[in-house]
């Protein structure tokens, strides 16, 4: 504890942040006036104070001047507050004498007016001083990090996040929602601007997963619930049934050929409903893990019209040729219900993915209504050789293509829609372009509105396919229509757009349309993003912490984003943030604990124990005394919201770093100047 | 439109004291800078934890100390980071808005809004909206009507007592002492 009689020294430091600050504000005039306020003993400008000198300053003051007290006028405390306190710890001084003062995020960025920007840094840099006057000195306390971790979701993303944190030899959880991990890119036929095959690189990082000892593989599988804190997480896994047990099934498919679905008829929403599955299914012939699972919607051995929600029920009406099949392995289990696992781990990492555009939103396009006009991921699943067609571009009128126009931007770059880049939309356009005239030798036009390829090779991918004799046409598309005015268009789809190089608008019949939809947030993502207490941009993407220097870490410590969840991007980006995801989460973890901020509550003697803070505290940290009749605050579950503090009828609770005494000194300190 | 900061009449501008939570509105708040939106300078931001951890006495002292108006910015509903302090903060915030009507304070001077992370624009919106809003009230000069109601008691004071000395009638004097504490307590 402080002895209050100590002299109050304070040290107060103005950044100019380069022109950053000093552009806006008079940083010397800030220091003039700051050096007149009381308990002052030094107050200095300097260009960076983040820098290393201007840290070491710091520390030579407080060495040289006795300073008690520091305070430093820059950017955001959520960026540097850290740096300025270890700078204070360094000088021998308790972390938690400094206190930080905004005047870049909320001053110097955002006004206009250099004398009232330098006004209001006077006035917060007064609240500031009146403020680290009352300061105490407080103690960090460690806490045990779980080495374990949680990557969600089991694409590209997750299964290079999981692979790195398993190959450190870390235990890792991937869980994936659907019944084989690969996410998107299993869908993909190639990759550009390479064109390697995305199966051939893909799958046998799969299969890497699924043997891994270090991974626990559970697809089909949802997170639920989580609970705890960085480093303690308690994660409440909904394992889906599968109506197979995942231990006893080989894989073999024989359940798959006996079923008494002779052909398939049910839509396969792995091959984007073109083609059709039974009701006992794999998604696809490299899913990981190799399982089958049974859809009890349209399996016959359930009873139909189960509303939604409603757990499937037996009916017993099939002859189960599938379980004969599977004979003495009897891996079938109709019984099988949902089954909820709790799971503890340190650190998560979120890789939840994208969804696709939905193209019935822009009807101009034709996508429903013309049958064939195709969305992108439709066609990476009709020229991929293990599609419904066998890789053959067959539309669904049955004819082959002679010309094809590709549209580009379908819910990007435009107001109605998404106003987002999707970023990989022009390069797959090119891409599919290229395998769409190596099947079918047809016309190929590329409607574009710009065309964006940054990326390695990918500007080199963009010239091959100009001489491969593409044709290119710059302009929104503005319809799809089967109203034909010449004889050359009856019988085909008919693009309207505007060529905004030869400023001309054309007609330009065609036998397919492929729409390049373009890129956005899962539809579940705000309900994923409260479950791990994330923060989403306004398009709806997980927010980073730090758009450039914390694009994978989240504003929940030990939980970290990868993957187009974030936002759009490619699979080297992808891969790249996933990677970064998992250093960060290695990092933690042997790190080995977290040092928690000691903003924690506490309760004075003066408690007059009227219990109305118990009901507040949302993690129930806050319990009755029956002998001291007096409210009691368990430290280790308080996670210093201050919600009780502000509720107490008597003042009797305090809570560290937010004392009643340094806020009304802040409020004080605000208005003092005027 | 025009820059609310400028005052028409003559010096003053108003000061608006503002409570912001550390996950959502503080952040929506840096947003803003970094995304360089100008807004009026009116606003001196008190970082917090959460809005559950306001104190209605912030807001009153605010107030009293010469603040023209307050702004609290919380997690939207159903998005705290503590789960429901934002919820706290508005059943808190609908008792002392009838509280500061009795007071005399007229209701646009506090303002509670959810402000999320990504809600930068939104930040610049209402400060503006707020000191504008202010603006056409008027300074509501607390400090300064402390003073003239002390002055106003102390006159009074004065008053009872010369007369309740010519009227010889004793005791008087105990009650414009009670009425001062009364004003001070506010």
């Amino acid at each position: 504890m402080v002895n209050f009689k100590e002299d109050i020294r304070i040290g107060f430091y103005v950044c100019h942040c380069g022109h950053n600050i000093a552009a806006m504000v008079d940083c010397p005039e800030v220091a003039k006036y700051v050096a007149t306020l009381p308990n002052v003993v030094l107050s200095r400008d300097y260009k960076y104070m983040c820098s290393d000198p201007g840290q070491e300053l710091i520390q030579m003051d407080i060495r040289e001047h006795k300073l008690n007290r520091v305070v430093v006028a820059s950017c955001s405390p959520l960026l540097h507050e850290h740096t300025f306190r270890s700078a204070t710890e360094a000088g021998g001084l308790n972390p938690f004498f400094f206190h930080m003062v905004n005047i870049r995020e909320h001053n110097s960025w955002v006004h206009t007016d250099r004398k009232e920007a330098t006004e209001k840094a006077k006035g917060l840099s007064q609240a500031a001083v009146m403020r680290v006057a009352k300061h105490k000195s407080l103690d960090v306390k460690r806490v045990p990090v779980n080495p374990e971790a949680l990557v969600v979701g089991g694409g590209i993303a997750g299964i290079t996040a999981a692979m790195a944190l398993a190959k450190a030899g870390k235990k890792v959880y991937l869980v994936e929602r659907e019944p084989s991990i690969g996410g998107h890119m299993a869908k993909f036929d190639k990759t550009f601007p390479t064109l390697d095959c995305a199966a051939c690189i893909l799958t046998p990082k799969m299969s890497e997963v699924g043997s891994h000892p270090n991974i626990t593989l559970w697809s089909y599988s949802e997170v639920t619930k989580v609970d705890g804190y960085v480093g303690n997480y308690t994660v409440q896994v909904k394992r889906k049934a599968r109506y197979i047990d995942e231990d006893l099934c080989t894989g073999c498919q024989d359940c798959i050929t006996q079923c008494v679905f002779k052909e398939p008829k049910f839509e396969d929403l792995f091959n984007e409903g073109l083609g059709k599955r039974k009701p006992v299914y794999i998604p696809f012939p490299q899913a990981t893990p190799q399982i089958v699972l049974i859809d009890p919607e349209v399996c016959l051995n359930f009873k139909r019209g189960i509303k939604p929600g409603q757990e499937p029920v037996v009916s017993d009406k099939c002859k189960k040729t599938c379980v004969e099949a599977c004979g003495e392995k009897n891996a079938i289990d109709f019984t099988q219900k949902d089954e909820l696992e709790e799971i503890k781990v340190g650190t998560i990492i979120v890789a939840t993915g994208f969804k696709t555009f939905e193209a019935e939103r822009l009807p101009q396009y034709g996508y429903g209504i013309y049958p064939n006009v195709y969305t992108a991921l439709e066609v990476e699943r009709l020229v991929n050789a293990s599609g419904p067609t066998g890789g053959d571009v067959i539309l669904r009128d049955g004819k082959e293509p002679k010309s094809i126009g590709i549209i580009h931007c379908v819910g990007s770059r435009d107001k109605k829609t998404h106003v987002w880049c999707s970023r990989v939309c022009c390069m797959y356009s090119l891409k599919l372009a290229h395998l769409l005239k190596e099947h079918t030798g047809a016309e190929i036009y590329n409607f574009y509105i710009d065309m964006r390829t940054p990326g390695k090779g990918y500007e080199e991918f963009y010239n091959q396919l100009l001489d491969e004799g593409n044709h290119f046409i710059r302009g929104r598309v503005g319809e799809v229509t089967d109203w034909a005015v010449t004889k050359e268009e009856e019988g085909k789809l008919v693009i309207r757009v505007e060529d905004t190089l030869a400023g001309v608008v054309r007609r330009i019949p065609v036998d397919m349309v492929v729409l390049a939809t373009g890129l956005e947030p899962q539809k579940d993502a705000q309900d994923v993003r409260r479950l791990f207490n994330m923060s989403c941009g306004s398009e709806g993407f997980f927010l980073e912490r730090h758009p450039k220097l914390a694009p994978v870490n989240t504003f929940n410590d030990g939980v970290y984003i990868a993957g187009c969840c974030q936002g759009p991007r490619d699979i080297p980006d992808t891969v790249a943030q996933a990677g970064a995801a998992a250093a960060e989460a290695l990092a933690l973890i042997d790190t080995g604990y977290v040092e928690q901020e000691p903003n924690t509550a506490y309760i004075l003697a003066d408690c007059c124990g009227c219990k109305s803070c118990i009901p507040l505290c949302p993690y129930t940290a806050i319990t009755y005394d029956e002998t001291t009749l007096k409210a009691v605050i368990n430290e280790a579950l308080c996670k210093g919201c201050g919600t009780c503090v502000g509720s107490c009828p008597s003042g009797s609770i305090v809570q560290n770093l937010f004392e009643d005494d340094e806020i009304f000194s802040e409020i004080e300190g605000v208005l003092a100047f005027k | 439109m025009t820059d609310p900061s400028k005052s028409p009449n003559g010096g003053w501008t108003p000061r608006i004291v503002a409570f912001f939570c550390n996950w959502c509105t503080y952040t929506a708040a840096d947003l803003a800078g970094v995304s360089r939106l100008k807004y009026s300078s009116n606003i001196r931001v008190i970082r917090l934890m959460c809005s559950g951890r306001v104190d209605p006495q912030f807001i009153l002292d605010a107030f009293s100390r010469g603040a023209d108006g307050v702004l609290i910015g919380g997690c939207h509903p159903n998005d705290c980071h503590y789960v429901e302090g934002n919820y706290k903060m508005l059943r808190r915030f609908q008792l002392l808005k009838r509280m500061l009507a009795d007071l005399g304070i007229e209701e646009q001077r506090l303002r509670l809004e959810w402000i999320s992370a990504a809600e930068g624009e939104k930040v610049k919106r209402v400060v503006n909206e707020m000191t504008t809003q202010i603006k056409a009230l008027g300074p509501l000069g607390m400090p300064e009507k402390f003073r003239d109601w002390d002055q106003e008691v102390i006159e009074l004071a004065h008053h009872v007592e010369k007369s309740g000395a010519a009227a010889c009638c004793c005791g008087s004097a105990a009650a414009p002492k009670d009425s001062k504490a009364e004003v001070a307590h506010v």
